[in-house]
């Protein structure tokens, strides 16, 4: 099968999401990845590493948008006759994704977490009711638009470098003006990307004292999240509320403190390989999707973690 | 103004999740039905605001069944104008952005209003099939609205951070958190809403591009491992040697 990926870069890189729809990519069929901006060819090329046979870039269009990127993906496939287009659904997928399937008269699947089943159809296994259950949907098209689940699927780098092609397209007007970008500070993953989770909830008795889980993520790398109610009283930001209404995520490592494992909230974490509670109580339902608990004082159990993670990364170093 | 709020209805968000018909089918037995929070809380709240301040007019859309009425009224109580219903059982989002599209198409709204997705299915489709098919700009993942005149201001979620855009009406959003408070319907609410129109029309034809083969549970989780609170470092050594996650 021809498939075309659509990758997007952030801050000198391909975004990781996008890399492992390459691999993704890889498992269908022979892999072209197309991506816009000013990323090096030098760079570009590194998406052969993780499986594609062919880069092409569309220099052009140097910030996101919607009405440019759907016309350069749905273009891209069109030419080159593709059988299946992926990408990543991140905040970028979920505003081009479904377009490109319906520019292309194509089915859409959305929250990919495994590769399609063609032993009988083309059955693509998604995740629904948030993390809930599985369904098992077949795409009828001829051609099939995926928006694969970020960390579902380890990418794979077997691969040596690709070729770097640019693309001459009219890709039409874009009818968004962006006015103001306020992109996250650092260099810690964005929460849906993210491998470490460090989140706490209500159990923290108030903002002041969030320097425990701060430290604590900071010494493991990972990026802090929380629970609804802390973000709706204004203690965290909102962009850290994670959950069934917040943002879903499926890190290889969740902490959580603090926090009594509503349905709500599992709803957006129970993705996660695994999972860590730290509660005072015993009775909290947390600890039912806890692969480990610990029953203790998140004030004192969080700097005791932190000083473990100081201690391990020493002697592995 | 002239909105169009999409509206669907999700199960309660404590519903146990299970399948029957050999896991072809959800099961509803005994499961509560809610207006999915995206569409309630946020599309429909900012709708309602905007035309209270600017005038116009507020009218949901729903591809459903008669089983969905109650949500469309729940609707109507919290405010809306008038409601519409495709008179159809959706098959997946496709299907349901082009009854959306075709209805909108023949009745020019200025913005049409989604929610970011359905918390049963998540699928956050059918806005963006929505602008795609009517031909106007997409704007995902919205957590602020403003509209003077025919531009709209908009605050979205983008990789990374965020972002702030302007676009002409019209236009399809999706709306996500922060875009309005949620509202409790009152007695004078929920009593109007008995008598506003819900227009019940007939569906376009339109080909499954996909279907549900099947639904499955994840396996059940192993039995939780306890660690003595004073001893952090087992836990760093199972997550290194067990979990391998560090
Ligand atoms: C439609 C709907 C959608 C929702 N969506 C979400 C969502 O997306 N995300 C979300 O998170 N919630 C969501 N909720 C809310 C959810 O039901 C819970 O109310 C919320 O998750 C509780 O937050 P919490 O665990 O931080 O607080 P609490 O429930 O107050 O729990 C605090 C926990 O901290 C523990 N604790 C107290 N002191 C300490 C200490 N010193 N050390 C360690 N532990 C301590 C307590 O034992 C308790 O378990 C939603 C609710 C509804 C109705
Ligand atoms: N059957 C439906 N009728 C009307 N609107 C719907 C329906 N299904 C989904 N929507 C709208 O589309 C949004 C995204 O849904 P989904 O693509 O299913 O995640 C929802 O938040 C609703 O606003």
């Amino acid at each position: 099968m021809t498939v075309v990926v659509f990758v997007e870069s952030k801050n000198g890189n391909l975004v990781k999401a996008g890399l492992e729809a390459v691999s993704y990519g890889k498992r269908i069929g022979e892999t072209t990845v197309v991506t816009f901006g000013d990323l090096s060819s030098d760079a570009l090329a590194g998406a052969g590493t993780y499986g594609a046979s062919k880069v092409l870039v569309h220099r052009g269009i140097t910030e996101g948008n919607g009405d440019q990127l759907t016309q350069l993906v749905a273009k891209t496939a069109e030419s080159l006759g593709a059988d299946v287009v992926v990408l990543a659904q991140d905040q970028t997928g979920k505003s081009i994704g479904p377009r490109i399937a319906a520019k292309l008269g194509a089915g859409h699947v959305s929250s990919a977490v495994d590769v399609p089943d063609t032993s009988n159809g083309f059955v693509v296994k998604t995740n629904v009711f948030s993390g809930k259950a599985f369904a098992h949907v077949a795409v009828n098209s001829a051609i099939k638009v995926i928006s694969y689940t970020p960390n579902s699927l380890a990418a794979t780098k077997d691969g040596g470098n690709a070729p770097v092609e640019e693309l001459n397209l009219d890709l039409g007007d874009n009818r968004i003006t962006v006015k103001e970008r306020k992109l996250q500070e650092g260099d810690v993953a964005p929460l849906p990307e993210a491998e470490l989770v460090v989140s706490a909830g209500r159990g923290l008795k108030g903002p002041e004292n969030w320097g425990i889980v701060e430290d604590l993520a900071k010494t493991l790398g990972a990026t802090t999240a929380c629970s609804r109610p802390v973000a709706d009283i204004g203690w965290r930001p909102h962009h850290e509320h994670v959950g069934q209404t917040g943002i879903a995520i499926r890190p290889n490592l969740y902490i959580a403190s603090g926090i009594s494992g509503a349905i709500q909230h599992l709803a957006g974490v129970n993705g996660s390989k695994t999972i860590v509670v730290i509660n005072t109580d015993a009775e909290a339902p947390f600890f039912k999707a806890a692969d480990y608990g610990v029953i203790g004082d998140a004030f004192e159990v969080l700097p005791r973690l932190t000083e473990a993670i100081k201690k391990f990364k020493e002697s592995n170093n | 103004m002239k909105l169009l709020v999409c509206i669907s209805k999700a199960p309660d968000t404590t519903a146990k999740i299970a399948f029957t018909d050999g896991d072809t089918k959800f099961d509803e037995n005994g499961v509560q039905f809610i207006v999915n929070p995206y569409d309630e809380w946020y599309a429909l709240v900012r709708a309602l605001e905007l035309t209270e301040t600017s005038g116009g007019t507020v009218t949901t859309i729903t591809v459903g069944t008669a089983a969905d009425d109650p949500t469309i009224r729940k609707a109507l109580a919290i405010g809306a104008t008038d409601a519409v219903r495709i008179d159809a059982d959706p098959k997946d989002s496709f299907y349901v952005a082009k009854q959306i599209a075709e209805y909108a198409k023949a009745n020019e709204y200025d913005i049409v209003l989604t929610g970011k997705e359905t918390i049963n299915y998540n699928g956050a489709q059918v806005g963006a099939m929505v602008a795609e098919l009517l031909g106007q700009p997409f704007v995902s993942l919205a957590t602020k609205l403003e509209v003077a005149g025919n531009v709209a201001t908009l605050e979205r979620d983008v990789s990374g951070g965020i972002e702030v855009v302007e676009v002409g009406t019209p236009f399809v959003l999706s709306a996500a958190k922060g875009m309005a408070e949620q509202r409790i319907p009152n007695m004078r609410g929920i009593m109007a809403a008995r008598t506003k129109p819900l227009n019940v029309v007939q569906p376009v034809d339109c080909d499954d591009l996909t279907s549900v083969v099947a639904y499955s549970k994840p396996d059940e989780k192993a039995a939780c491992k306890y660690i003595d609170p004073e001893n952090m470092d087992e836990l760093v050594n199972l997550l290194h040697t067990e979990a391998k996650v560090i």
